[in-house]
């Protein structure tokens, strides 16, 4: 019953879940994060998940080396980022409406290759689970906190990275201005088109992450569509996130956990219908989001490319 | 002066055939793909224009599936020229299918053209409501509606999945142990008439009707003119006493609106029934987003994106029939899609700059002026 | 711009003559024995699944017939959408072919309607009992409760936790069939064993899959079981947390040789084989079928790299034998 939620194991079981399930939006949405701080939105993301999360597979399953599918991963996804990159800049292209080819394009060329070149799902050994002496043998925290493969650190670290890029450096000054107003910054010697060309390829290279962390740490399986939808997700969290690291963290986990809360609503029999439970983590996002109004605007030149007046 | 006339009308004319241009260049790298494949591009590209409009039930099949992407078109045109991007026409579609299906099963008893026009406009609704929340939640509570619209598509489904299995199952699915989730199926004379002896329906000039009435709302109204104001430069409408955030609900709310009434023609005038497998684009057939590019297509303006439909219902229609006879992957298909999307926006930049130089030859023409974001550069760029 | 735009058409038109000009599509004259076989899926034919258990059926047949040459298969996969599914049906319908199978319930609507212009051609629907009363029109259906009921009994008795986690897509048609049939094996053989059943919602989120299997696991299952493509990442968790595993549709022992215990595996080509007897004989439908333990058209498969104890075994096979002739009734809720 409902009481049984509230058991230690049920707690520690949703905490460590919801790590766990974050770990792909996390990197996806904080490389959207980048972009659209830029100024440029991209609705691709699922289709670079897709394909970077294949690429890491299939060169784990061949060479063993785990580590080089996460690397050509990175290079999947930055290839589509720089074609991103180009029809964007260059070709101002309706920046929804491409990201939307990119994701159908993705979509097609991680299965087709799929099939060619495997045929059948396969399992592989991806990243293990780390363990910490000490800490991981603590009850409960441990099996929260320090139970988790590299991927999933990594994830977590990238936010306060990605926090100190944005607001520390005189990069992120720079993409943060040709977000805001291309012109000035133009005007001030900033090169618009370099900047979006670095963040949206950034933003491809960590969805190809975000891939690689489904099919060689969490899943160590590939399937076609495995993202099913995440990749959106991932886009919508930047927004609830208010285009800040902290808030797409924010965002990632209240998704997550309410995900992982739902599992064990149904495991422990509660009597929700099924749909019911899995609807919990969209309406609650929309819900916290009207709860906490925010203040903040989206950068000014989110979707409009920039041309240079003569 | 005559010369120049027709040099600006051919000009103008290749501008509405970029898309068709830009569709040709993808299908050239779908070509190369299909080598890759080794599957004969030519004899693939022969199946994909037979399968469209090879024979008259092809060409049906071409019009049935562009009904749908013209309806959610019209919302885009309306939505993204209120600067509001709407990417919940999957959910629309869904929650206006579901109203309308429940319209079709519950009046057994009235006659047959009250309720498809009942069930019509429950589709209109249902999919307004489903349109309209996000458009509030943005309006009045500064939700982003590209989160807001995520979220509600899979809300939808949901929903969509439980009443199917639920409240509106079948009662003879109900008996049996298998229970598919799908409703009855709806009485013969609730379905959308067929206009000639093949699967085209109703629905497909009731789209190009409401395109008509699309375009004299958005230019001859002052709903219509709001809304563009408001998406064009919503500082400056809020200035001249537009009351801003009830427009952005209204753009939302149309759009939504299409959307659901595009489901209901599905429902009524398709499957005359319906019937889940889980996911969005099992119902929609991906009509919630492709009706964008669609709309795309057809520059945001509701005439052009009659033809717009027609091309990329071709091309969709085309493929499957593709798929078939040289026994490539769908997959295969779905890359192609995404390509051809790609290359078509990337060949607006042309239309713009080709435009722009018409523009600046001749005077301001305030019907075919293009949408905000390429307003915003016009400003920014001086016009020599 | 304008010139590229004028080398672009004329390329593509130059490439439309020349394919014009060339030699149409030579028809093959095909040995009139050749049986040719069209069928539409509605997700992929390495999905793992549903699409693949017919695909592999009618690879089979197609061995057992004698190769491609006496028996062709053609296959539209990832037809979920209605409509595309019915332009397929129907262009196979107009191409010819002997029997077209539409392996899905929501095509119903569809063959009710192209089935009586095309009376020469044979149509078979699954999963259903429904042929319209067409006569040409087959039915099939697969008791995926019967393989689910001997899953059950097995996992009752190896678990030793007592609880038993289920992870399902969609709380619906073949997937409940079968899941409803497990517990009720469940439920026969220990009553006392827990049963946590989890619909996740969905048929391809893998990753939501595998937290499903891992929050049974927290929950304390020893024993899992799912269906639908997505378990591959739930397969995933129970082989690291050494849980057993049962899988449905297919052979799931190649994904987790260690832990896979068994999986009904469906063995459509039994009913296959039946029903192209009877169009070859000139009957072209109105009858249903089932597959099922009793006909073969279900299999229990066992993995030969789990040491299944001999006791357990006898159990399946007392259950199997029960089913087949009707000592055992399966009430389903």
């Amino acid at each position: 019953m409902i009481s049984d939620l509230f058991s230690v194991t049920v707690l520690v079981g949703i905490l460590a879940s919801g790590i766990r399930l974050a770990t792909p939006y996390l990197y996806a949405a904080i490389g959207e994060t980048f972009a659209q701080k830029s100024g440029v939105l991209n609705l691709g993301v699922e289709g670079q998940m897709l394909l970077g999360s294949f690429a890491a597979f299939y060169v784990a399953l061949n060479t063993g080396n785990l580590w080089l599918g996460v690397l050509t991963a990175m290079l999947v996804g930055a290839l589509m980022g720089l074609a991103m990159a180009y029809v964007t800049v260059n070709l101002h292209a309706q920046q929804g409406i491409s990201g939307i080819g990119f994701y159908l394009f993705g979509l097609g060329m991680s299965d087709l290759l799929f099939q060619k070149l495997m045929g059948t799902v396969e399992t592989v050994k991806g990243f293990p689970k780390i363990y910490f002496p000490v800490l991981s043998d603590i009850p409960g925290i441990g099996e929260i906190f320090f139970n988790h493969n590299i991927l999933v650190y990594g994830a977590y670290l990238l936010v306060p990275i990605a926090w100190f890029v944005l607001n520390k450096t005189t990069l992120g000054l720079k993409i943060r201005s040709v977000g805001e107003n291309p012109d000035a910054a133009d005007s001030l010697g900033v090169n618009v088109a370099r900047i979006r060309y670095f963040t949206i390829i950034l933003g491809g290279t960590l969805s190809g992450i975000a891939g690689a962390s489904l099919s060689i740490a969490l899943l160590n399986v590939f399937q076609q569509n495995m993202t099913s939808g995440q990749g959106f997700i991932a886009v919508a969290l930047v927004y609830f996130g208010a285009w800040r690291p902290v808030g797409v963290l924010g965002g990632a986990l209240l998704f997550s956990l309410i995900n992982s809360l739902q599992l064990w609503v149904q495991v422990l029999n509660i009597p929700i219908p099924s749909e019911i439970a899995v609807m919990m983590p969209y309406v609650l996002t929309i819900l916290v989001l009207v709860a906490t109004v925010s203040r903040v605007r989206a950068p000014a030149a989110l979707t409009k490319p920039f041309e240079r007046e003569n | 002066m005559r010369k120049v006339f027709l040099s600006e009308w051919f000009s103008r004319l290749i501008d509405a055939l970029l898309p068709v241009f830009a569709t040709l260049a993808a299908l050239l790298v779908g070509a190369v793909m299909l080598l890759f494949l080794k599957v004969n591009p030519i004899e693939a590209y022969r199946a994909l224009w037979d399968g469209a409009f090879g024979t008259s039930n092809a060409f049906a099949e071409t019009l049935v599936k562009a009904t749908p992407l013209l309806l959610v078109g019209l919302g885009i045109c309306i939505s993204f020229r209120g600067d509001v991007i709407n990417i919940g026409g999957e959910g629309q579609m869904i929650v206006g299918a579901l109203l309308a299906t429940w319209v079709g099963l519950t009046f057994t008893s009235l006659p047959g053209w009250l309720v498809i026009t009942l069930a019509m406009l429950a589709g209109f609704l249902g999919g307004a409501i489903w349109g309209g929340i996000p458009g509030v939640l943005k309006a009045y509570f500064r939700v982003n509606e590209i989160l807001s619209t995520v979220m509600m598509n899979a809300i939808a489904v949901q929903l969509m999945n439980f009443l199917l299995r639920d409240a509106m199952i079948d009662p003879a699915q109900a008996e049996r142990a298998s229970k598919i989730p799908q409703t009855a199926r709806l009485l013969d004379a609730f379905q959308l008439p067929r206009l000639v002896p093949t699967r085209l329906h109703l629905g497909a000039l009731i789209a190009v009707i409401l395109a008509i009435l699309v375009y004299i709302l958005l230019w001859r109204t002052t709903l219509g003119y709001r809304i563009r104001a408001v998406g064009q430069n919503p500082h400056a409408s809020r200035y001249a006493g537009i009351k801003v955030p009830r427009y952005i609900v209204l753009a939302l709310l149309l759009s939504g609106a299409f959307a659901g009434l595009a489901g209901a023609t599905q429902v009524f005038g398709v499957n005359y029934r319906m019937i889940t497998d889980g996911s969005a684009s099992g119902f929609t057939g991906g009509a919630g987003f492709n009706g964008i590019v669609a709309a795309l297509f057809g520059q945001l303006h509701p005439i052009w994106s009659i033809p717009a439909s027609i091309l990329f219902g071709a091309l969709l229609v085309g493929a499957n029939s593709m798929q078939r006879v040289v026994q490539v992957p769908s997959a295969l298909i779905t890359a192609l899609n995404g390509l051809v999307v790609v290359f078509v926006v990337s060949s607006e930049i042309w239309r713009q700059r080709r435009q722009r130089r018409r523009l600046s030859a001749a005077g301001q023409d305030g019907e075919s002026s293009p949408p905000a974001s390429v307003e915003k550069i016009q400003q920014v760029e001086k016009v020599a | 711009m304008k010139k590229f735009a004028w080398l672009l058409t004329f390329v593509v038109a130059l490439s439309l003559v020349l394919s014009a000009c060339g030699a149409g599509a030579t028809p093959t004259v095909a040995p009139v024995e050749k049986f040719r076989v069209a069928v539409v899926m509605p997700s992929a034919i390495n999905d793992l699944a549903f699409s693949q258990s017919m695909y592999d059926a009618l690879i089979r047949v197609q061995t057992d017939m004698g190769g491609p040459d006496k028996f062709e298969i053609v296959y539209s996969e990832n037809m979920f959408v209605v409509d595309d599914a019915a332009a397929a049906i129907r262009d196979y319908a107009t191409k010819g072919y002997n029997l077209v199978i539409a392996h899905g319930s929501q095509y119903g609507s569809s063959l009710q309607e192209i089935a009586p212009d095309f009376l020469q051609t044979s149509f078979a629907w699954g999963t259903t009992v429904d042929t319209f009363g067409q006569p040409n029109i087959f039915a099939y259906e697969a008791a995926s409760q019967e393989g689910g009921y001997v899953n059950g009994v097995l996992a009752a008795t190896l678990s030793t936790s007592k609880v038993i986690g289920v992870v399902g897509p969609i709380e619906t048609g073949d997937a409940k069939l079968y899941i409803d049939g497990f517990k009720a094996g469940v439920l026969a053989t220990s009553p006392d064993v827990q049963v946590n059943v989890n619909y996740i919602g969905s048929f391809s989120d893998v990753a939501l899959a595998s937290e499903a299997a891992t929050t049974h696991i927290s929950a304390g299952a020893d024993v899992l079981t799912g269906t639908a493509q997505m378990v591959v990442g739930a397969i995933g968790k129970a082989e690291e947390a050494n849980a057993l595993w049962f899988g449905t549709q297919s052979n799931q022992s190649s994904l987790a040789p260690k832990i896979v215990v068994a999986s009904q595996v469906y063995h459509w080509e039994v009913m296959l084989k039946e029903m192209i007897g009877l169009i070859q004989s000139g009957t072209l439908g109105g009858q249903s079928f089932a597959a099922n333990l009793a006909n073969g058209g279900e299999v229990i498969e066992f993995n030969t790299g789990y040491a299944l104890p001999a006791d357990a075994k006898a159990l399946a096979d007392a259950t199997v034998r029960g089913i087949t002739d009707g000592s055992i009734k399966i009430t389903l809720p």
